[in-house]
């Protein structure tokens, strides 16, 4: 514990800025990967334990992408449309054939996936650790804010993740893709009823949940090394987003996911080997006070 | 004293003389040391199904008294001052405390949410392993090695011997746990499980039952955590982790809830998947993997459930084939 250090750090400008936006877009990928998984759970009811795959898979197809084309938005569609075709037929494949089943099978399935993935992305790319590097056009000299160094890239990320936040938003509470979404989360046969295909609808959920899963990767590529198994620490603190904001709560989503960003980048300076253990204080402080979450719907 | 007490009896001395003649035929150390791994999960995957399968409480954190019988147990030894029966009592004595307590919180909250708290608690504990440097050794684990000093004329240091106790503990412990599942208590948590309403209106306290089960699970897993301690001379930090938890489930889910030697098959299964496959190929992973979706999308149960079903099924295809036989004298 080194508490004056955190003290210290918060007094100086320049190191708040440096841990702020170190936070933000630790919470940015969180908010992404966790609201794919909220989206899931909340139409399909899977909990989607290979969602930390998912991201790992779609950093590893941004960096097929640049490899290929030098191109940093084939990076990016690489990574978020690839997962999105990836998910759509895994949901198709084995996801559709456990619906309904016991919750503790449909996670032994997806941890099954964990395992393959993990390994399939090992023969692919190999164990090492791989660097995608910074793009050609975001390779500028950091911005100064307060005296704080911020890269462009980061300004980037968290700009691109509250816009597709918005959009998602948007998708689900204004438009007619949205209103049968929400309809499906709570009568899926009066939606089959309705003439809606719900097979096209369920793919299509959970093509945009790993979407979303795979944009986080891709957006991570950059400015992480990329690992095989890279995947589980932010499956495990989606979990724990998911909880303290609520299940199926995207505004809670976000909260809870710039919470748990800063607590990483400012904890990282005064508690280094209590950071998970004050996440999860958090997760069960919510837990026992308020079992909802801070915005979910109260049960 | 539940029912069928003294045929378990016999079938737990018979199991126990089999386990101990097993190594002796073989004569293979492997093999023994294979066993004294699956007595320690099997005990971790068994006490959890005491939650999951027959009081419907599923926790993702049941590793926390498995590692805090490990953690306690090797602290006493190392200090030196008990003995290997009393430091037992004491390591299990504690666990069972911390059960108690984090139970509590924890059995008041429902399903998925029952769930993520024990994973909190079991968290919160694995962060305090590694925090806590010059008591647990952090991320190190608890290094020195856990002496085995004699007692009662028990000397653990031969590895015969070693195995012996390990057996002999854990066929005690899976007898305990079979007559706690046939006691009535036992049947009131499948009653709990099944319906809690009616439960309740029948006057049964449910969260004091709830808590006693949550207890005693901590407290048998922590045995596990014991004998695994001793087995590898040391505790460590992955003990307490979240995948051990993970895998305890896995085991279950493999072996079967249902049937009450199921997750114990689940711990054969598992260990012996990890055991074998990593010495064929570097990606066990992968194999691991593909053999549970075989198993999730082909048998959609566990291996014992399964079976149990297979058995039961063709049990009534005989009566269906069977011209209408005399049914009973009420007719």
């Amino acid at each position: 514990m080194d508490l004056t250090a955190l003290f210290g750090c918060l007094s100086v400008p320049a190191c708040a800025v440096t841990q702020v936006s170190t936070g933000l877009i630790i919470g940015m990928l969180l908010f992404l990967v966790a609201s794919g998984l909220s989206l899931i759970f909340g139409v399909l009811g899977v909990i989607n334990f290979a969602h930390g795959a998912f991201y790992m898979l779609g950093a590893y197809f941004a960096l097929a992408g640049y490899q290929l084309t030098g191109n940093f938005v084939v990076a990016m569609a690489a990574g978020a449309g690839g997962m999105a075709l990836f998910g759509a037929i895994f949901e198709r494949l084995f996801i559709s054939r456990i619906y309904g089943r016991d919750v503790l099978m449909q996670l032994l399935l997806c941890y099954a996936f964990v395992l393959i993935l993990d390994d399939m992305v090992k023969i692919i790319w190999g164990a090492e650790y791989q660097m995608m590097g910074m793009p050609q056009s975001f390779a500028l000299p950091p911005m100064f804010i307060a005296g704080g160094p911020v890269p462009p890239y980061y300004l980037f990320m968290i700009c691109a993740s509250v816009t597709v936040g918005a959009i998602l938003w948007i998708g689900i509470a204004k438009t007619r893709f949205g209103k049968l979404v929400r309809a499906a989360a709570h009568n899926p046969q009066m939606v089959g009823a309705l003439g809606v295909n719900t097979s096209v609808l369920y793919a299509s959920v959970f093509g945009i949940g790993s979407l979303l899963a795979g944009l986080a990767g891709a957006l991570a590529a950059p400015v992480r090394t990329l690992t095989p198994g890279m995947g589980l620490s932010i499956l495990i603190e989606s979990f724990i987003v998911t909880v303290i904001g609520g299940m199926g709560s995207i505004v809670g989503a976000f909260v809870a996911s710039l919470l748990i960003g800063l607590t990483r980048s400012f904890g990282s300076i005064g508690f280094p080997l209590f950071v998970d253990g004050a996440m999860f204080v958090m997760m069960g402080l919510v837990l026992i006070l308020r079992p909802s979450g801070l915005f979910g719907r109260q049960v | 004293m539940g029912p069928g007490l003294i045929r378990d009896l016999g079938v737990g001395l018979v199991a126990l003389v089999a386990l101990l003649l097993i190594p002796g035929l073989t004569g293979s150390a492997a093999l023994s040391d294979f066993l004294i791994y699956v007595a320690a999960y099997g005990l971790l995957a068994m006490s959890l199904n005491l939650l999951t399968g027959y009081t419907g409480l599923v926790s993702f954190g049941h590793a926390a008294y498995f590692a805090s019988g490990a953690y306690s147990f090797g602290l006493l030894m190392q200090s030196g001052t008990v003995s290997i029966p009393v430091a037992f009592v004491l390591a299990v004595g504690f666990s069972a405390l911390t059960a108690l307590i984090v139970g509590a919180i924890c059995v008041r909250l429902k399903e998925i949410y029952f769930a993520f708290l024990t994973l909190a608690f079991q968290m919160m504990f694995h962060s305090i392993i590694l925090t806590w440097v010059s008591l647990t050794g952090g991320d190190q684990g608890l290094m020195g090695g856990i002496p085995r000093p004699a007692f009662w004329g028990i000397d653990l240091t031969s590895p015969r011997a070693f195995y012996t106790f390990c057996m002999i503990v854990f066929v005690i412990c899976i007898l305990l746990l079979r007559q706690i599942v046939q006691s009535p208590f036992g049947h009131t948590l499948r009653m709990i499980r099944d319906n809690p309403d009616r439960a309740v209106f029948l006057g049964v306290n449910a969260y004091r039952a709830k808590l006693l089960s949550f207890v005693l699970a901590g407290s048998v897993a922590s045995v596990g955590g014991v004998l695994l301690a001793l087995f590898a001379s040391g505790a460590y930090p992955e003990f307490a982790y979240w995948t051990m938890s993970g895998q305890a489930i896995f085991m279950i889910m493999l072996g079967g809830s249902r049937v009450f030697l199921g997750p114990l098959l689940g711990a054969v299964l598992l260990q012996g998947l990890n055991h074998y496959v990593t010495g064929v190929t570097e990606h066990h992973g992968l194999v691991l993997g593909i053999v549970i979706v075989v198993a999730v999308l082909g048998l959609r149960r566990g291996l014992a459930d399964f079976a149990l079903d297979w058995r039961e099924a063709r049990r009534e295809r005989a009566a269906a084939a069977r011209p209408a036989a005399p049914s009973g004298g009420n007719a």
